[in-house]
């Protein structure tokens, strides 16, 4: 899906100020294009420190960056930065321009023709999803969620690939950052821009990276995908500022298929009768019987309607079972199969290995205890004799 | 009054005219030297501080003696007048530039640099247009302190409504000090309206005119 060319790499980076400890150090961390990478940590970690190095905001003291295959001091820093998306908290749009000469401002700098720039600012504000005749505004005449979505969409005026974000919803309410964290995942998705990210918000990177560079004390402490950050914290540090409720949680969205199935399916060969079949199906109580050869490979299924509606011309299962549309592998994660299952109503998944051997099968009833886990923690689980129900689900249950 | 004026209005148009020309002068080199050095002294913030207090000890030589100082130098005459005033406009246009220019939002001069904006670019665009109101109201006070001091000038022999007034103090004519003192205080009054309006011009916008 995303094509592994690496636009960024630091190589061994470190950056001290006179007189002071490195800011960073160690910095090695490979950007592909197309990543949305979140840099995460407290203040004074080093996170803007890192992201600044690559428009040359700040020179590293040592070590080198590769950009797009060539050392970053190659590149003058006035036209490298012209390449490269800014968007910083707080906005940074001109109070004195207008909405228009802000989206511009770029282009402006780099001679482009008036109206291919009338074009652009037309075209970036109905991405922010503005009216255009916010166009002649003036920045504080907009709200601030509005003014940060110029500042975002202006990053992007002369056709920039790389963006790089520096905290830039930490100063909008709940509301308005989740409109603007959407919009930005969709430039890094739709448009396939890169972006480097800097937060101190955990629940924002996790939501919006596909790289995550956790930093503290001017180190590089982790460097991975979300889901195996979660799945594998590097530190205490990284447990730290997960936090327990999402390690939780993240535990049961990463839990295989295998984890939960049931290890004896109702199930039939192609060879027997559908006397057999029936037979089977009362005997398990249940409606549907998973089709496997002699050598137990998952071949399809027959469920008690077909059996009904053909029982009169057929009587083998080979005869009349169905290939099954939709099966998971032992090694799936269980949060793509419970959401199929649940949202595109699915009664089941039958589960197999590698060489689609019938191994087992998810069924909505084995969904329950997960989705139990889920909501009243992991510790009850273990004994489920002694769970109190709260009050209101046990009023509820007496009233139904 | 209107005697005053058969008397003196030929003369008087003539002082008001030195006067003027003399507070103008002293004023647009003040601009021209004060507001560039501003500037620059943001980049160099150790210098300022040197520059800054050098301003600060010129300013507080007393009008008249800086005036006397400047005749073995210049003579006697308009020239060190104007050299005279223009000292004294430095300091407020040259403090209120460098105040003006380190109030501006480090945001925005983060964005304009982070944008690619040459560092000129950056001066000129956002700097100075962000700077404007602060650094105009140096100029204004400037101004009115030059017009008024500007009647000492007459001491030295510059001319000027200060004319009016020396002769009125040395002849017991009370009519001519306030003939002279009234034209000065209108200049004064005058000069900052205009540049009100003129700072009003060049100050730019950050909302659309009301209509």
């Amino acid at each position: 899906m995303q094509s592994a060319k690496e636009i960024i790499s630091f190589q061994n980076v470190a950056k001290n100020y006179r007189g002071g400890n490195d800011a960073v150090e160690d910095i090695n961390i490979t950007i592909n294009e197309g990543e949305f990478v979140c840099l995460i940590g407290t203040s004074g970690s080093g996170k803007t420190t890192t992201m600044r190095m690559i428009n040359r905001m700040i020179e590293p003291s040592r070590g080198k960056i590769i950009f797009k295959g060539k050392n970053l001091k190659t590149f003058d820093p006035v036209r490298l930065r012209r390449t490269i998306g800014y968007v910083i908290q707080n906005n940074g749009l001109m109070p004195h321009m207008t909405i228009k000469d802000n989206i511009t401002l770029v282009p402006k700098l780099l001679k482009w023709q008036q109206d291919k720039m009338d074009r652009k600012a037309k075209e970036l504000i109905k991405l922010a999803d503005l009216p255009e005749s916010y166009l002649d505004r003036y920045p504080a005449e907009l709200s601030g969620g509005q003014q940060q979505r110029i500042g975002v969409v202006r990053a992007l005026a002369a056709d920039q690939d790389i963006i790089l974000m520096d905290e830039p919803f930490g100063a909008l309410d709940p509301i308005t950052r989740d409109d603007l964290q959407d919009l930005v995942k969709n430039l890094q998705e739709e448009l396939g821009k890169t972006i480097i990210f800097v937060t101190h918000d955990m629940d924002e990177a996790l939501k919006l990276a596909t790289h995550i560079v956790i930093m503290d004390s001017g180190h590089v402490i982790q460097d991975d995908t979300p889901d195996n950050i979660l799945q594998h914290p590097g530190n205490d540090f990284v447990k730290e500022l997960l936090g327990e409720e999402r390690l939780l949680q993240a535990q049961q969205n990463t839990l295989s298929v295998s984890d939960i199935m049931s290890k004896n399916p109702a199930k039939i060969t192609l060879g027997q009768s559908l006397a057999e079949a029936i037979r089977e199906m009362s005997y398990r109580h249940v409606d549907t019987l998973l089709v496997t050869d002699d050598n137990n490979k998952l071949k399809g299924f027959i469920d008690l309607e077909t059996i009904n509606d053909r029982y009169s011309k057929y009587s083998n299962v080979s005869d009349i079972y169905k290939p099954n549309r939709f099966k998971v592998k032992t090694t799936s994660y269980l949060r793509d199969t419970s959401e199929r299952i649940l949202k595109q109503g699915y009664k089941y998944v039958p589960v197999i290995d590698n060489d689609n051997n019938l191994i087992g099968i998810v069924t909505r009833a084995s969904l329950v205890n997960i989705i139990y886990d889920a909501i009243w923690g992991k510790e009850e689980l273990d004994n489920p004799e002694n769970i109190k129900l709260p009050d209101t689900i046990a009023k509820e249950s007496d009233n139904a | 009054m209107i005697t005053f004026l058969n008397q003196h209005g030929s003369e008087l148009i003539i002082k008001t005219w030195e006067q003027i020309y003399i507070s103008a002068f002293a004023i647009i080199l003040g601009i021209i030297v004060a507001v560039p050095l501003g500037i620059l002294l943001t980049r160099y913030d150790k210098t300022a501080k040197y520059v800054m207090s050098i301003s600060g000890m010129l300013q507080t030589i007393p009008s008249l003696a800086l005036l006397a100082l400047m005749i073995p130098v210049f003579g006697i005459g308009k020239v060190p007048a104007i050299v005279a005033l223009f000292i004294y406009s430095l300091l407020p246009i040259l403090r209120n530039t460098y105040i003006g220019m380190k109030k501006v939002n480090a945001n925005l001069i983060d964005a304009a640099r982070g944008l690619g904006m040459t560092t000129m670019q950056s001066i000129f665009k956002v700097e100075i247009p962000m700077s404007m109101p602060i650094i105009m109201s140096g100029i204004r006070l400037s101004t009115v302190y030059v017009i008024s001091w500007s009647t000492l000038a007459s001491y030295i022999g510059a001319g000027g409504l200060g004319d009016f007034i020396f002769n009125g103090l040395n002849l017991y004519n009370p009519s001519l000090i306030i003939g002279g003192t009234i034209p000065v205080t209108i200049l004064a009054i005058l000069a900052d309206y205009l540049l009100g309006i003129f700072e009003k011009k060049v100050t730019p916008k950050t909302k659309r005119s009301e209509v």
